[in-house]
């Protein structure tokens, strides 16, 4: 909300800098997110106001005039190009050296005079963009009449207008009269009240009008205005400098009024033509199907049931608190006005609004929440104003239909509560002193106060929302740090997310970088890695307003980003990378939240770094990417175990699933190449994915654990011929399961070759044996025996046999 | 073989004129080989040779050739040592490294600026005893928005703007993309009887147009405390220990006013600007106020507390809620909250 400083004023005082102010103001009430200050280069000496005595031709010029002013030091001519200078009007007058906005290159410079056309002139007469007000550069800017001639425009009309963002529960703060009871209450200056004095006459406005609510669960409260001898002009110079300092656009004088008033107070307004209200009626009801109304925006509406519309003898004539329709509107032959202040539904009225996608200031302010009692105060300060202003004359009375007025709410403060919520306490009279100034009744009854809140701050209902009343005045900088007491509550295990962090931290650790996507996907990224037939993974849920369409999907597959990833990188980086990203998959269920399925997800491919940190000739390659599952594992305390599988997406013969125990935990792999190449990755890329839900339920408890033996171990060193379709892992599964009379025998490849030497459908695996016994170092012999027995094993359940 | 005393002399004279010549490691094991070797040494022969001659010169002579041997050997001794130093020498000198040649490079990955935040928050937390808890990302309407406060039609909808799940349950969109991490204090509440003190770290999402302050998917850590006698000034003591772990020991913090549905009071917290001091200058970061906004937060409204079967007369609490993005902008000076999550290694590897 733009709020000027100089309409403040009219009710409170405030000397305060504009930056201090600004901070107080933040501090207890409402964020100041910035102020523009007007008039800041007008120099008091150089820019003044002064009357313009004469209009006279100029002598050389048909499009110029000389204007003969008056800035109280006798009369000077004036060159002047603006047609609507004239004599008798208050106008802004800049001698030699001011400081203006050069109306051609829009630009601060110092004036210099010259002769115009063979006349000298003493000066010149402003237009609002030469005194940097606007862009207007048509005409010259008409100050108000009762402007002291000879006085410092900046006094005149200078000010400081600052943008304020209010709060959602406070329609209040939405009006300056509103907003200076605030500063009041935090500067501890008087509040000054708005002139509501009007002089009725005529007929009574009841014998123009009546009202029947007929929605009263939607329309709390509506009052009725008749004023008659209306005179449309445009409104003052004051209240239209005060409209556009405000944000709004001057109309006319009735319009004008209603919005003057509405800023003013808070409270909105709507004024419709009374010659033009059928049936000299107004009913506020639910509109009927297939009902439209044409809005003063000139578009048609289609109206629904649960809408409140405001109705006369025939339809609608304003879609109720949001918009006033054309049919009734205030025009240039408009002689009475009826003028509505009402108070409807804030729910009805926002639910309304947002189904009509219309929302103006009126809807803004209803939507917060307004108290009934604002109509009646509303309508007097209209009334004194369209006396002042458009020369009316206020009916008697106000129809005022209230079908159900609320009781005040009564609100119990005990002392000790505001101790028990702030920690501090706030002396009694201080308690006092600030909810007087806002306004609210409060008198003490024992340990506690017995608070009423004023009618305009219907969001305060508890006895913790006067605290904060209190908290907020009193200022929050009186409020001592101090450190929490009492008992902590008791850990709750979270294996899942101590195995996540884990695998996070070491998968940093063993080169891998992390990276965060966004969550939202596009359906046709996600078909790229997902199988058609995974019925978790390929229907996935959708946004309905989704930020942009390749974010309308919640994925099912972080691999997608991973790849996306690391084809963007892959236009600056040369070498090797290794990408990991934490997060979930969003797995659907029927009508319920999805299952949000915890998965770690990394991609690696390139070639390695040599000594000079550039790229080498060996490319990362499958076992690089097993080996970091190896190493992940391994801090986790368990081994997996790997199987050749078939992945969608993922190269066949190339794609192994991990295991732990009975526990599928992943897959490593590397991507299909076309699917690589779907995402612009010409390389081979590799990719790792573990599941933390069946992970974590593979742990066990604690890692297996075995003291180291005295005795030392004995090693051998065998090559074996094998068919080239067994895997390594089933020779070294052999090898662990072999028993031999307390000997443990474990075993690592440390080779696979095929070709010369080797026949054809067959492969030679080297492997490391090593020999442990619990209570006796092994002798040659000992060795040779096992290894005998391991060997005939070996042969009968793999067909393997020792190389030549 | 017999041996004279004279002899004894040219044999040193011409054992240590061939040491002398014996240059590097493998000369001299060939030299101590000539001389010294257990099977047949020269000097080893010749003490082996001792038995034979005369009786009266055998004593004499003994002591002659063992002296000797003990010479040749200090003798190797002494020149292995000096090549060892000289080699030693060459290695500092000659061969010395240009320190500031590359090293060679290790694989070396990070963690997510992001991430790095998060853990240092909660670290903070977590030594003041808050557990972390977790809660969904797609979350129920009635949590995100009912359950605190916000009911349909109140205009505090429209401080989060919401992603909403196109899935309709009876007839309604029901399941949106939580747009704070708000929510969890509710669903903490109802697992758990007080005291309750715990972060609630996540994902967050706004339908919302982004731009260097703005980004639709950010990541905010919750913290919630409720117990008999938790007060706002425990709130404000909670929040300064905070700061000043993450920002700076000198950091001071001021409250002010603000609102939220799901707190009374609600307050902002804002930390004195580390950047300019506020000296006044045209500071991108504070705006020249010397004070940068970092949070919302406030006293958990009693109606909540209620609703949580707590007595709220009895209980009350606090709640808080940091954006993540934006402390690790202030840490670290990142202009553009857009950077997070474009995953560009050469934004990425800085942290």
């Amino acid at each position: 909300m733009k709020l000027p400083l100089s309409w403040l004023r009219d009710y409170v005082d405030i000397d305060l800098p504009p930056a201090e102010f600004a901070k107080r103001v933040t501090d207890a009430i409402a964020e100041v997110e910035g102020w523009e200050v007007i008039g800041e280069h007008w120099d008091p000496d150089l820019v003044r106001v002064a009357e313009v005595l004469a209009v006279d031709p100029h002598p050389n010029a048909d499009r110029l005039v000389l204007a003969t002013v008056d800035v109280g030091e006798g009369p000077r001519t004036v060159v002047c190009g603006a047609p609507n200078v004239a004599a008798g009007q208050k106008i802004a007058f800049a001698t030699e050296g001011a400081m203006l906005v050069d109306g051609h290159t829009g630009k601060l410079s110092r004036l210099k005079l010259r002769a115009i056309r063979g006349v000298d002139s003493a000066g010149m007469v402003l237009s609002e963009k030469e005194l940097g007000l606007s862009d207007d550069h048509e005409g010259i800017l008409v100050l108000p009449e009762d402007s002291a001639i000879g006085a410092p425009l900046v006094e005149a009309i200078g000010d400081v207008v600052f943008d304020v963002s209010t709060w959602a529960n406070r329609a209040d703060l939405l009006g300056i009269h509103g907003f200076a009871r605030e500063v009041a209450a935090i500067t501890g200056q008087p509040l000054r009240e708005p002139d509501r004095s009007y002089s009725p006459s005529g007929r009574r406005a009841d014998e123009f009008v009546s009202v029947t609510i007929e929605a009263p669960d939607l329309c709390r409260r509506f009052t009725a205005s008749i004023i008659e001898g209306i005179e449309m002009r445009p409104s003052p110079p004051w209240m239209q400098q005060r409209l556009m300092r405000a944000g709004m656009r001057p109309i006319n004088n009735v319009v004008d009024v209603t919005n003057y008033v509405m800023l003013e107070t808070g409270q909105p307004l709507h004024a419709f033509d009374y010659d033009l209200v059928r049936g000299a009626e107004i009913r506020p009801r639910r509109a009927r199907p297939g009902e439209t109304l044409t809005t003063l925006d000139d578009v048609e509406r289609e109206l629904d049931p649960d809408m409140l519309m405001i109705c006369d003898g025939d339809g609608p004539v304003a879609v109720a608190g949001i918009m006033g329709g054309g049919n009734s509107e205030v025009s240039e032959s408009t002689s009475t006005v009826l003028l509505e202040v009402a108070n409807f539904h804030p729910g009805s009225i926002r639910r309304t609004s947002t189904q009509l996608r219309l929302r103006s200031e009126a809807s803004l302010r209803f939507e917060k929440g307004i108290g009934p009692d604002l109509a009646p105060y509303a309508q007097e300060r209209a009334l004194h104003l369209l006396e002042q202003v458009a020369s009316g004359r206020p009916a008697a009375g106000l129809v005022d239909s209230f079908p159900t007025p609320l009781p005040s709410p009564r609100i119990t403060l005990p002392a000790a509560r505001i101790e028990q919520v702030l920690g501090i306490a706030i002396d009694p009279a201080e308690v006092r002193r600030i909810l007087s100034a806002l306004g609210f009744d409060v008198t003490e009854s024992g340990n506690a106060f017995e608070v009423t809140p004023p009618f305009w701050r219907p969001d305060v209902a508890l006895p913790d929302d006067v605290i904060e009343e209190l908290i907020r005045v009193h200022g929050y900088e009186k409020l001592p740090t101090t450190v929490l007491r009492g008992a902590l509550p008791e850990a709750q295990p979270r294996p899942l997310e101590r195995v996540r962090e884990r695998v996070r931290s070491l998968a940093a650790g063993l080169g891998f970088q992390e990276v965060i996507s966004y969550t939202l996907t596009s359906g046709e990224v996600l078909s790229r890695v997902v199988a058609p037939g995974d019925e978790d993974r390929s229907q996935p849920m959708a946004a309905a307003n989704p930020v942009a369409s390749q974010h309308s999907y919640l994925r099912t597959s972080l691999r997608g980003a991973l790849l996306a990833a690391y084809a963007s990188n892959r236009h600056h980086e040369d070498a090797a990378m290794r990408l990991f990203e934490v997060g979930v998959e969003y797995l659907p269920t029927e009508a319920d939240l999805p299952h949000e399925r915890p998965v770690l997800c990394a991609v690696l491919g390139g070639q390695r770094l040599e000594r000079w940190e550039r790229p080498g000739p060996e490319r990362l390659d499958f076992f690089d990417a097993k080996g970091a599952v190896d190493a992940l594992l391994a801090d986790l305390g368990v081994e997996g175990a790997f199987t050749p599988e078939e992945h969608y997406a993922l190269l066949s013969g190339h794609t192994a699933a991990v295991s732990v125990g009975e526990e599928a935990v992943g897959v490593v792999a590397q991507v299909h190449p076309d699917v690589a190449a779907s995402f612009d990755i010409e390389e081979p890329v590799f990719l790792v994915e573990l599941w933390f839900e069946p992970l974590t339920r593979a742990l066990p408890e604690r890692p297996d654990y075995a003291p180291p033996s005295r005795y030392p171990e004995a090693r051998r060193d065998l090559a074996l011929l094998v068919p080239s379709g067994t895997p390594a892992s089933s020779l070294l599964e052999v090898i662990r399961s072999h028993r031999a009379r307390g000997v443990r025998i474990s075993a690592d490849v440390f080779d696979e070759y095929r070709g010369e030497g080797v026949p054809a459908g067959q492969k030679s695996l080297a492997l490391a044996l090593r020999f442990q016994a619990g209570d006796r170092t092994l002798g040659e012999k000992d060795v040779v025996r096992i290894e005998q027995g391991l060997l005939r094993r070996l042969e009968q359940d793999l067909g393997a046999t020792l190389r030549a | 073989m017999s041996t004279t005393e004279a002899e004894v002399d040219s044999l040193r004279a011409e054992a240590l004129e061939a040491l002398a010549r014996a240059d590097g490691e493998a000369e001299r094991e060939a030299w101590r080989a000539d001389w010294l070797g257990r099977k047949d040494g020269r000097l080893t022969l010749r003490l082996r040779g001792l038995k034979d001659a005369p009786a009266e010169q055998r004593a004499a002579l003994g002591k002659s050739l063992n002296q000797l041997k003990t010479t040749l050997e200090s003798e190797l001794e002494e020149r292995r040592e000096s090549a060892r130093a000289d080699a030693l020498a060459a290695l500092s000198a000659d061969a010395a490294l240009d320190v500031s040649l590359p090293g060679r490079p290790q694989s070396l990955g990070r963690l997510h600026p992001v991430t790095q935040t998060m853990n240092d928050c909660i670290e903070a937390f977590a030594e003041m005893g808050f557990r972390v808890f977790e809660g969904p990302e797609v979350e129920w309407s009635r949590y995100n928005f009912d359950a605190v406060r916000i009911p349909d039609d109140h205009p505090a909808r429209d401080m989060w703007d919401t992603i909403w799940i196109d899935t309709l349950i009876e007839g309604e969109r029901q399941i949106l993309l939580r747009t704070h991490t708000s929510p969890n204090q509710i669903r903490v509440m109802e697992q758990s009887e007080p005291p309750v003190r715990v972060i609630v770290p996540g994902k967050c999402y706004r339908q919302e147009a982004t731009d260097a302050t703005h980004e639709w998917m950010l990541t905010q850590i919750e913290g919630l405390a409720v117990d008999e006698g938790v007060r706002m000034s425990d709130l404000k003591g909670t929040l300064y220990a905070f700061a000043r772990r993450l920002f700076g020991e000198d950091r001071q913090i001021i409250f002010h006013h603000s609102y939220f549905p799901f707190v009374e009071p609600g307050v902002e917290m804002a930390i004195d600007c580390f950047l300019c001091r506020a000296d006044g200058s045209d500071c991108r970061t504070c705006h020249g106020t010397g004070w940068i906004e970092i949070l919302g937060a406030g006293m958990v409204h009693p109606e909540i507390i209620e609703n949580a079967g707590y007595d709220s007369s009895k209980y009350t609490g606090f709640a808080f809620g940091v954006g993540i993005e934006r402390v690790a902008m202030l840490r670290w000076g990142i202009e553009d909250i857009r950077h997070f999550y474009q995953n560009d290694l050469r934004f990425l590897r800085q942290f």
